[in-house]
């Protein structure tokens, strides 16, 4: 294939003043609530879990000022344990699970493949609806009263003592696990029977086995944790004994058949963010991913594994101890491939072309973040480390660089990576760095002190705590406030760049991947002719051994001679 | 606080042997992020856009390079795995010479009852030097027992028996704190743990220690009663031994419990289980769970009529049976002062209004 063909994939029939796209091709609110484009609903989305990840943040920062002193500044024992409930629901269930699949793997995956859509549109859309009614049902629970079970709904407390709405929040958490299991579908069938001629398996971007990795584990996990916490809602409604051993149950079944889940669950977050890293890293060093078999396996593997770890939650409770030894040994080994991770991309860059934009600067800090974040876990899967740490801050601490610093980096790096595809406009390149940076510094401050306050023994979802850590809850919440300006940022320039941003071309950051072929904003169809893949993904070139940039590639560059989107480039 | 800490005071031998594996990991985590740090700095000054260096011949992939650091990865973490597996299988078997409290966890307080018949709310007197063995059972939603200064927790699960064990090396007052989210007051379930040196233990023990509240209603007319004989008492209040033998009178009707106690039992569905507390616990609350292969399935069921405190002194006694040792005695005549009987938290743990 010729590059010339390359360059008209993504050329419009006709000429025309403003080419339509996705955006603009119609304008009525009814051709945004049917529609059945996998980037509008990717758009949707978008606007859905911000909206998630804003009210979570609020709990997040109510959280921290009612902790600066020890026996709490303005909420009440009930109202405090309701306020990290509603953080970690919100921000589990309805931002990061869903995060990094449906808006950025909704909107990138097809036209990565090179497919006009995803295989089953409306269930697309179907599954933004499930997830939107899920979103009310959990706000109708949390501001209709409040729940205080803690996210992981522990039994009998959940299922016989707590006097909130337990159902109800319970019943959002099912209704959304629909939506992911619709997603999850989604993507396995897409990137089974949709991909372009020529797109093999091993030419796919590491983003779409990511993808691919993380909807196998949806489709395995969700199903149990939806029957366990329906179980729970069982228990409690009707009373059946099934969790509760006052009425002939056992509690510490249900932590197995929710960490059956909810483990794998953390794959479920954090494998599409590591999919992400890959295309910035790649694209932002002009290289190939180093070892891309490996991570390919190796992501793969991690989906698979992920599912017999899940007794290295329950080391401290009445498990025996050969099932200790055998959950810890089994979570040192899974620990090992995300390691050697950190070693493939940090090694891509080597002989690149290293720029370093906004998003590679997140990229950045995802890899610190989670080297730490991974780090910190052998200590929980070291069993006598574990009894000491388990359910402290330290585990906080932990959690918090894997979700925040791996899944929310890499968020906001495919975010400011794909903007200028998703809405044909610029951001403005300094807050984006200067947001990247602030967020780094203010997480690092907000939760490193906790993995010292966690040694010392401060234990999690407590509302009073001794005076004597006092401190480190002072730091913490200084750090907070850092990170949330952090992240207030981006949504006040991203915002801003949709009506004043510079127009992006085709392929502002000079990167390989069919998605860089088509417009920015894409055509309603994504690409006007079917492309035929004939290379390897990441085909970048080094010809020039100084100065470093790439050589001549088969895909189009913004400042290449041939701008395929302006007006005066298009000949038929 | 005067210096800034960054470890607990270590006030047992496993907390101090943590803290060497601890500090190894940190030592590990340390360098391992400093090297990702130096290395992506590294690369990303060498090769930035418009440097002048050397990029012919990229690499790809390189599976040597790749093996040299995931081998050392897996052995630097099968290392700490196998370190740290052996300090837990230490901690996780208490030795036979350790000194049993058994604790009741409960919305939102623990209670601990000695062998010697002294019980306490919210503290628990040791002895230093002496290895402890906490039996804990919940009587509500799981709660867990943690002592930083121990470097040790385990979850009090309501309807089985769980274990923990420590050997106090340090006198001192150590916060309890309650480690698993049990509802409104969650926070403030705390308590401590009191190590004492012997004399003082002893001497606490004799005088000032916690008031023997019997489980039951029953009383004690002279002195105080030991947990076993307290079990003796509540053995024959119930009528217990209208069918199961205490004694070499054997009695017909139900399985005697000379010898019960870690003896192995064939039940009626085919499995065989120790008579561990666990065992004889439901064989009191939920006889039909672990039939016995001959028994008749005659005697009641016990669940909702006994408190977990009584359990915990008929198990007490059981243990005792066949085994030839006289009881041990309680607390000589008391010089303690009688309790505030009216106080809510004596009536809420003894005086039965949490079974209402």
């Amino acid at each position: 294939m010729s590059t010339a063909t390359l360059k008209d994939v993504g050329k419009p029939h006709d000429k025309v003043k403003e080419p339509l796209n996705y955006l603009n091709a119609t304008n009525t609110i009814k051709s945004w609530l049917f529609t059945v484009d996998h980037k509008r609903i990717a758009i949707m989305y978008l606007v859905a879990v911000s909206v998630a990840f804003l009210l979570g943040g609020l709990a997040a920062g109510m959280i921290r000022v009612e902790l600066t002193v020890p026996k709490g500044q303005f909420l009440t024992n009930d109202a405090y344990n309701k306020v990290f409930t509603a953080h970690g629901v919100i921000m589990i269930f309805f931002f990061l699970i869903p995060a990094v699949p449906a808006v950025l793997g909704n909107f990138i995956l097809p036209l990565m493949l090179g497919a006009r859509d995803l295989a089953f549109p409306r269930l697309n859309l179907l599954s933004f609806y499930v997830y939107s009614a899920a979103l009310v049902m959990g706000l109708a629970a949390i501001i209709g009263g409040g729940v205080d079970t803690g996210w992981t709904f522990y039994t009998p407390y959940s299922s016989v003592y707590s006097n909130s709405n337990v159902a109800l929040t319970i019943m959002a958490a099912f209704v959304a696990g629909f939506s992911s299991i619709f997603t999850g579908l989604n993507f396995i069938v897409t990137i089974h029977k949709m991909r372009a001629p020529g797109m093999t398996w091993f030419r796919m971007p590491l983003f779409a086995w990511a993808m691919y990795a993380t909807s196998v584990i949806i489709m395995l996990g969700t199903p149990v944790v939806a029957i366990t916490l329906a179980l729970v809602v069982v228990e409690r409604t009707l009373g059946f004994g099934i969790f509760s051993p006052e009425i002939g149950g056992d509690p510490v079944l249900f932590q197995h058949l929710f960490w059956f889940y909810s483990h794998p669950a953390v794959y479920i977050m954090v494998l599409p963010a590591m999919g992400v890293i890959n295309e910035v890293i790649a694209a932002n060093s002009k290289k190939r991913i180093f070892g891309y078999e490996f991570v390919a396996f190796s992501t793969m593997a991690i989906a698979v594994f992920g599912f017999i770890v899940w007794g290295h939650h329950m080391f401290a409770t009445s498990q025996s101890m050969y099932l200790g030894l055998v959950f810890s040994v089994l979570s040192f080994l899974v620990a090992v491939p995300s390691a050697v991770k950190i070693f493939n991309w940090a090694t891509t860059m080597y002989k690149g072309s290293v720029e370093l934009t906004s998003h590679m600067l997140y990229a950045f800090g995802f890899l610190g973040l989670f080297t730490i974040g991974g780090l910190t876990g052998l200590y929980l899967s070291s069993l006598a480390t574990d009894i000491h740490l388990t359910a402290t801050y330290f585990v906080v601490a932990h959690f918090h660089y894997v979700m925040v610093g791996g899944t929310a980096m890499g968020f906001l790096a495919g975010l400011h990576f794909w903007w200028p595809k998703m809405t044909g406009r610029m951001y403005n390149e300094v807050w984006g760095k200067v947001s990247a940076v602030l967020v780094f510094l203010g997480f690092n401050l907000t939760f490193l002190p906790q993995f010292v306050v966690g040694y010392l023994g401060m234990p999690r979802r407590y509302h009073f705590y001794p005076p004597e850590f006092q401190l480190w809850h002072v730091m913490s919440t200084g750090g907070a406030f850092v990170l949330g300006v952090g992240f207030l940022l981006p949504v006040v320039y991203l915002i801003h760049s949709l009506k004043h941003g510079e127009k992006a071309g085709n392929n502002p950051w000079r990167a390989v991947g069919l998605e860089w072929v088509t417009t920015s904003p894409p055509d309603t169809h994504n690409f006007h002719e079917v492309p035929v893949v004939t290379w390897e993904a990441y085909e970048y070139f080094q010809e020039s051994h100084h100065g470093g940039d790439v050589g001549p590639s088969r895909f189009p560059f913004d400042d290449d001679a041939v701008h395929v989107s302006s007006d005066e480039e298009v000949h038929v | 606080m005067n210096e800034l800490q960054l470890a607990p005071i270590a006030a047992s031998e496993y907390a101090g042997e943590v803290d060497k594996l601890f500090w190894v990991m940190n030592a590990l985590t340390v360098v391992f992020t400093i090297i990702v740090i130096a290395l992506i700095a590294f690369l990303a000054a060498r090769y930035r856009k418009g440097t002048n260096v050397d990029r012919s011949n990229p690499t790809t992939h390189n599976t040597l390079l790749e093996m040299t650091w995931t081998l050392p990865a897996l052995v630097l973490g099968l290392g700490v795995f196998t370190w740290s597996s052996r300090l837990f299988a230490d901690v996780y078997t208490p030795p036979k010479n350790a000194r049993e409290v058994f604790v009741i966890g409960k919305q939102w307080m623990w209670h601990a009852q000695h062998s010697d018949g002294t019980r306490e709310n919210n503290e628990i007197h040791v002895p230093v030097n002496n290895p402890v063995k906490l039996s804990m059972i919940s009587q509500d939603v799981i709660h867990a027992f943690y002592v930083p200064e121990f470097r040790i927790q385990r979850h009090v699960e309501p309807g089985r028996y769980t274990t923990m064990w420590f050997t106090p090396t340090r006198v001192g007052k150590y916060r309890v704190y309650c480690n698993v989210y049990c509802g409104t007051q969650h926070s403030e379930m705390g308590g401590w743990v009191v190590v004492q040196s012997r004399e003082d233990f002893e001497k606490w023990q004799a005088g000032g220690g916690g008031r023997p509240f019997y489980p039951g209603g029953i009383s004690s007319p002279t002195g105080d009663l030991s947990l076993a004989q307290t079990g003796a008492t509540l053995f024959r209040k119930y009528q217990c031994a209208s069918c199961h033998a205490d004694g070499p009178k054997a009695s017909s009707k139900g399985a005697s419990l000379v010898g019960l106690y870690k003896s192995l039992r064939q039940l009626a569905d085919g499995s065989k289980v120790v008579a561990d507390e666990g065992y004889i616990r439901s064989a009191i609350l939920n006889p039909n769970d672990v039939r016995l292969a001959n028994s008749t399935g005659s005697m009641p069921a016990y669940r909702g009529s006994l408190s977990e405190s009584e359990v915990i002194a008929l198990i007490a006694y059981i243990k005792e049976i066949g085994t030839g040792k006289p009881l041990e005695g309680g607390r000589p005549d008391s010089v303690a002062p009688a309790a505030n009987t009216n106080s809510q938290q004596w009536r809420y743990m003894y005086g039965g209004e949490q079974y209402q």
